[in-house]
């Protein structure tokens, strides 16, 4: 009997999953994958375009070429899925039933939810580099910024790659530096968070090279509207700027919306953080940024759901318990600038620590390095050849190794 | 894993466990008759029909999903403006509310 699992989304996750099950299932599966257009973008890539450091189009491959043979690709918008039919309605007026579904629509930007964002400025003086046309705007306006306020705001949690606007903050420091502009150039960095970032070490650590860089910190500001050349937070705060570089809310994707049951206020999926089911139904999954797991949404976190969530979708499809369990396990490299990066390594119950990866003899951990930045560089190809295709990374695995980390002197919080 | 923080805090002259910043660690501790007393601890000196609503909302948002929402979150399950929370709950509504319904930090912050 034929049965059909159906892939929503054909990036980081939704192409890693669909390539590990077309491997590890008999060809009586068949596999769908639907995305809206074919145009897959390495994330990662996005925070160096404004520095002039990458290239806008050599960041863009073609989804379907992501994808392994005897995987059918449909490059169509979804309009909803049905749960009680177990059927994808699609954009096209298609409609696509499935013994399994895979949610890997990933996170949606929505600046147009700050009033004031996209107004006139956007694209002027308001920017993100969390899109190809934004990192590109941006990289034009940098070109010629050399005095004034710089400020960079993530308007609330959640939002994809949490130390992306940090690292953005570093390498402004540098660019401006190399430019010679730096002593004219205000940075200011503003956040939601009560800290640099939230896990408290990590925090600390992050936050001593803000200041030590010469970034002033804002915290605990939840943007409320963008004025003219301002931030106005709910509580009435105001942040001036000259030069605005923005982390928009996120959401999960508008179909997630239209599908009752499917996800939560955001449009994310709620899944149970261990086995990557969804809590919608029994035969839906969710992976990467789109499931809510108390997770950072990262590739690094996709990339070790997607080992879990391919042998639980095996197990389902094979009536077997699900026991594959995922751990939270998130590995980034954070650039820090002048060529150098640190890498953390974390999971649900473990904060980052220094140390070092994979085990004593391996990369150090919470501290910069330029063996660190020659990492974070390599991983694109790492990206593109290993982790979508669905390849293990050698020597890193879906479960965090607790070799070779420090553990604190004293004791802090948990991590929630 | 990493030892928490553990403070002793008497509420509506029960002893509860809560941590640095002030959170339940322990939410089966807390009761509704703690609530005057954990409002005017944060400020809050009258509590109205949409304090209490949104308590509750926080409350059973966390016997839901393990976490109450953020406030963005709870702006939309409640239909209340983030602006109107940030009126009722001065210095952050979804941390203020979680620690008045008695319930660890929101995780929204990851």
């Amino acid at each position: 009997m034929t049965r059909r699992i159906v892939v929503l989304g054909a990036g980081t996750g939704g192409t890693l999953a669909a390539n590990r099950l077309r491997r590890m299932l008999p060809d009586s599966v068949d596999i769908t994958v639907v995305d809206q257009d074919d145009v897959h973008v390495y994330q990662p890539g996005l925070l160096f375009v404004p520095f002039g450091l990458a290239h806008a189009e050599d960041l863009v491959r073609p989804r379907r070429r992501q994808l392994h043979d005897g995987i059918d690709f449909r490059e169509v918008g979804i309009d909803r899925v049905d749960l009680d039919g177990d059927t994808v309605h699609l954009q096209d007026g298609d409609s696509l039933h499935y013994d399994v579904l895979v949610v890997a629509t990933g996170a949606t930007l929505l600046p147009e939810e700050t009033p004031g964002m996209t107004g006139p400025a956007w694209n002027e003086s308001v920017f993100t580099f969390y899109s190809l046309d934004g990192a590109r705007a941006l990289q034009k306006r940098l070109a010629g910024f050399e005095s004034g306020r710089l400020v960079v705001n993530v308007v609330d949690m959640p939002v994809k790659c949490p130390v992306a606007p940090l690292e953005f903050c570093f390498l402004a420091d540098w660019f401006l530096r190399e430019k010679g502009v730096r002593e004219r150039v205000d940075i200011t960095y503003v956040t939601p968070l009560d800290g640099a970032f939230t896990k408290p070490v990590a925090s600390r650590a992050l936050g001593g090279m803000l200041e030590q860089k010469g970034v002033e910190v804002v915290t605990e500001f939840n943007t409320g509207e963008v004025g003219d050349g301002r931030l106005i937070g709910y509580d009435g705060r105001e942040v001036p700027f000259d030069l605005a570089v923005v982390v928009p809310l996120h959401g999960g994707a508008a179909y997630v919306g239209r599908s009752p049951g499917l996800g939560d206020e955001l449009n994310f999926v709620p899944t149970d953080e261990h086995t990557l089911q969804s809590r919608a139904r029994p035969n839906v999954f969710a992976l990467g940024d789109a499931a809510n797991v108390p997770i950072s949404k990262a590739g690094s976190v996709t990339h070790f759901e997607g080992e879990v969530l391919s042998e639980n979708v095996r197990r389902f499809l094979a009536g077997e318990p699900l026991d594959a369990a995922y751990d939270g396990h998130a590995n980034c490299f954070v650039e820090t600038g002048f060529h150098k990066a640190l890498l953390i390594d974390f999971n649900y119950d473990t904060e980052p620590l220094p140390g070092h990866f994979p085990a004593r003899m391996g990369l150090p951990l919470l501290k910069e390095s330029h063996l660190n930045h020659l990492g974070k560089l390599m991983f694109q190809w790492f990206y593109w050849h290993t982790l979508l295709p669905g390849r293990d990374i050698p020597g890193i695995g879906s479960a965090m190794p607790h070799g070779g980390k420090t553990l604190p002197a004293e004791p802090t919080e948990a991590v929630r | 894993m990493i030892a928490e923080t553990v403070l002793q805090r008497t509420v509506a002259g029960v002893t509860v466990d809560v941590n640095g910043e002030g959170f339940f660690l322990h939410p089966e501790q807390w009761s509704e008759a703690m609530v005057p007393e954990l409002a005017a601890a944060e400020g809050i000196a009258t509590l109205t029909e949409r304090h209490w609503q949104l308590i509750r909302l926080m409350r059973a948002a966390y016997e839901r999903d393990g976490t109450g929402p953020p406030v963005r979150a709870l702006s939309k399950t409640s239909g209340v403006p983030i602006k109107d929370l940030y009126e009722l709950f001065p210095k952050g509504p979804a941390k203020v509310a979680a620690r008045i319904a008695g319930i660890p930090k929101p995780r929204g912050c990851i």
